[in-house]
């Protein structure tokens, strides 16, 4: 790339993206030591001794505790317990579970899948909805739809989700008895998991009544978690449609004497859909947060569940890794997005 | 107002009058937050009034009726309007008691997260350099964290709590608030006002708090309402994951917690403490589109 030319060109991946993307870079690496360091101190913020913590109600012997003090370097000052642990963590070494014994990493590893499948399933639904209801509101602009749509669009983004889930399930599930309560798929259905996505596995082995219950089991705490992020595409939408609506080259495009359709689906539609990218993109963290809540009504067995288990069972060795690597993943998710959003929009490049 | 006054000061009360006529002009062709203002009086006035208006104390248990249905269901009786929990306590009465604490939360959270917020934004965007550095990028990492999981990791360190609840969800907003102030502050600091005030020997405390921060209310206000908002669903997140407010409080999160066992037997103890919730948080937010709509004309809905 050393030219000694700029390059004007707009070729996809040129070095002005390069040198974004490692801007971008660049910055995360205060977040992701900050991130480590929030971990680190939360095991040694709790009150009382760490051990004695980690040990949970059952506690441990004095010898066993000495050896224990000297085994996790409690013993070492404070910046090479610190080192020692960003060692560990990015050998991969998340500790054990206390309650389960089992490395952290394998149980994230069997847990996440699940949450990773609601949540594409509550983006999908939320997407379908809110994108083709945002763009006919703006078209429709001041119409009984689009007052009505925003006003559902308000009711949804003030949903406490929880409270939304337990009556979906008194309604589907109580009184009309249609859907499952909880889990992932009715237990007579039993297989070793390949990919760990039950959508996906169930369809490997060809099996379609299993499908069929994972798919009945999904529909409610799909719709759940994505009640919020379905009202911000919404309402996200039909604003930056409007806007985009007004501008000069939309003007032109219509003067041009091009279908309504062809101006709305093709002109407008593409710049108007740049805002709602990134707004996908921030509701990653909205998603996981509202995992927790999901996944503890549904008995869903995933992270968000796993994290509120481990706090009841003060099992901090899961939560402490838990916070790390849902914190990595949130910042993998914006980095990914940014990146997204710099190639469909070439102007963000330059700042 | 008296003749009296100098004549700037006799100049500056008219001013601000009609600046709320404006305001009130703007914020009133929007009925929803109107009707959002209105529910959100009537709750205010609930909670003051609640020991007056509750037919029973929160925490009165009628032996005789568990999970007793509302009236206008077979069973239920105008002595109970909304019915009882589990363990016989009027739902209506606890419902009023709770909206002390839902409105007690999202002002004491707004209180702290303004506080720390202003404070932090104004510092990074007035003194730049190595402060505004260390400032946003912890700022960032609070926002690296989904809120909720931040919160409830907060409060398994502070120990469960209403009070802890309320500080770990202040924290966890904050930073909202320190970037909003901090990018109005860095708009405003060149602008003409403030050279002039500096030039008039006005220091760094003056400049800061009096001479900037009340041009960047607007979008504080705005941010704010919303932040009431998110504080109320987010302590009624906690208390429904029993990490909030802990029982017997009659708070609407740690009722649904406790009613939750019920739901497919007293569709009632679940219905009311999430509607009050819905509700509240409707009003505000409400009341948050219209100020907004009001007050920050850039941000005005089209």
């Amino acid at each position: 790339m050393r030219t000694g030319r700029r390059n004007f060109g707009a070729a996809p991946f040129n070095s002005t993206m390069l040198r974004y993307l490692l801007n971008k870079i660049a910055l995360l690496i205060p977040t992701l030591v900050g991130i480590t360091i929030c971990a680190f101190a939360f095991v040694r913020l709790l009150p009382g001794d760490p051990i004695l913590a980690m040990a949970g109600e059952h506690g441990v012997a004095p010898a066993r505790y000495e050896e224990l003090k000297h085994q996790f370097g409690y013993d070492l000052p404070i910046w090479e317990q610190y080192a020692r642990y960003v060692g560990e963590v990015a050998t991969g070494d998340f500790g054990v579970s206390i309650s389960s014994k089992r490395p952290v990493i394998e149980e994230f590893k069997t847990l996440f899948p699940a949450t990773l499948e609601l949540s594409f399933f509550a983006m999908i639904f939320a997407m379908a909805l809110g994108i083709p209801a945002g763009i006919f509101a703006a078209v429709k602009r001041g119409s009984w739809f689009d007052q009505s749509l925003m006003g559902t669009a308000l009711v949804g983004y003030s949903m406490p989700i929880f409270w939304w889930g337990l009556l979906l399930i008194i309604f589907f599930s109580g009184y009309l008895g249609w859907t499952p309560v909880n889990g992932r798929i009715d237990l007579q259905y039993f297989f070793k998991p390949i990919t760990g996505f039950m959508t996906i596995d169930t369809l490997i082995y060809g099996k379609w009544a299993a499908f069929r219950s994972v798919l009945r089991h999904l529909v409610l705490p799909t719709i759940v978690l994505g009640t919020i992020p379905l009202a911000v595409i919404a309402r996200q939408t039909r604003s930056a449609m409007l806007e985009v609506l007004s501008e000069d080259y939309v003007r032109t495009a219509r003067a041009k004497g091009l279908s309504s359709a062809r101006v709305i689906g093709v002109h407008a539609l593409r710049n108007a859909l740049i805002p709602v990218v990134t707004t996908i993109g921030l509701q990653v963290s909205t998603l996981l947060a509202g995992a927790i809540l999901t996944e503890t009504i549904f008995s869903w067995p995933g992270i968000g569940r796993w994290m509120v288990e481990s706090i009841s069972k003060r099992d901090y060795v899961v939560v402490q890794s838990g916070l790390l690597l849902i914190a990595l993943i949130v910042m993998a998710v914006n980095l990914i997005v940014d990146v997204l959003y710099a190639v469909i929009n070439p102007r963000i490049r330059a700042a | 107002m008296s003749q009296t006054e100098i004549a700037p000061m006799a100049a500056g009360n008219p001013d601000r009058l009609t600046g709320l006529k404006t305001f009130w002009h703007y914020f009133s062709v929007n009925r929803g937050a109107v009707i959002g203002l209105f529910v959100f009086i009537l709750l205010v006035l609930a909670a003051l009034f609640a020991p007056l208006l509750a037919p029973y104390a929160p925490d009165v248990q009628d032996k005789t009726a568990f999970l007793r249905p509302p009236a206008w269901q077979d069973g239920g009786s105008t002595q109970y309007l909304l019915g009882t929990d589990p363990v016989g306590r009027d739902i209506l009465s606890r419902l009023l008691y709770g909206a002390r604490f839902s409105l007690l939360i999202g002002a004491v959270v707004v209180t702290l997260a303004l506080t720390g917020g202003i404070t932090l934004g104004l510092l990074a965007g007035y003194f730049r350099g190595w402060v505004d550095v260390a400032i946003m990028r912890v700022m960032d990492l609070i926002l690296a964290f989904p809120s909720l999981l931040l919160a409830l990791v907060l409060v398994t360190i502070l120990g469960p709590g209403l009070f802890n609840a309320m500080l770990a969800i202040a924290l966890v907003l904050q930073p909202h608030f320190a970037r909003l102030v901090r990018a109005a502050v860095m708009a405003e600091k060149s602008r003409e006002y403030v050279v002039a005030a500096k030039v008039a020997g006005a220091g760094h405390l003056r400049l800061m708090l009096a001479t900037i921060l009340p041009n960047c209310l607007a979008p504080l206000i705005v941010q704010g309402t919303l932040s009431f908002s998110n504080a109320i669903l987010e302590a009624a997140a906690l208390g429904f994951l029993g990490l909030g407010a802990q029982p017997p409080t009659p708070e609407w999160g740690t009722m649904l917690a406790t009613a939750r066992e019920f739901i497919l037997r007293a569709w009632w103890v679940v219905t009311f403490p999430g509607l009050a919730i819905l509700i509240t948080v409707l009003a505000i937010n409400l009341v948050g589109d219209g100020l907004r709509d009001a007050l920050d004309p850039k941000l005005r809905r089209s």
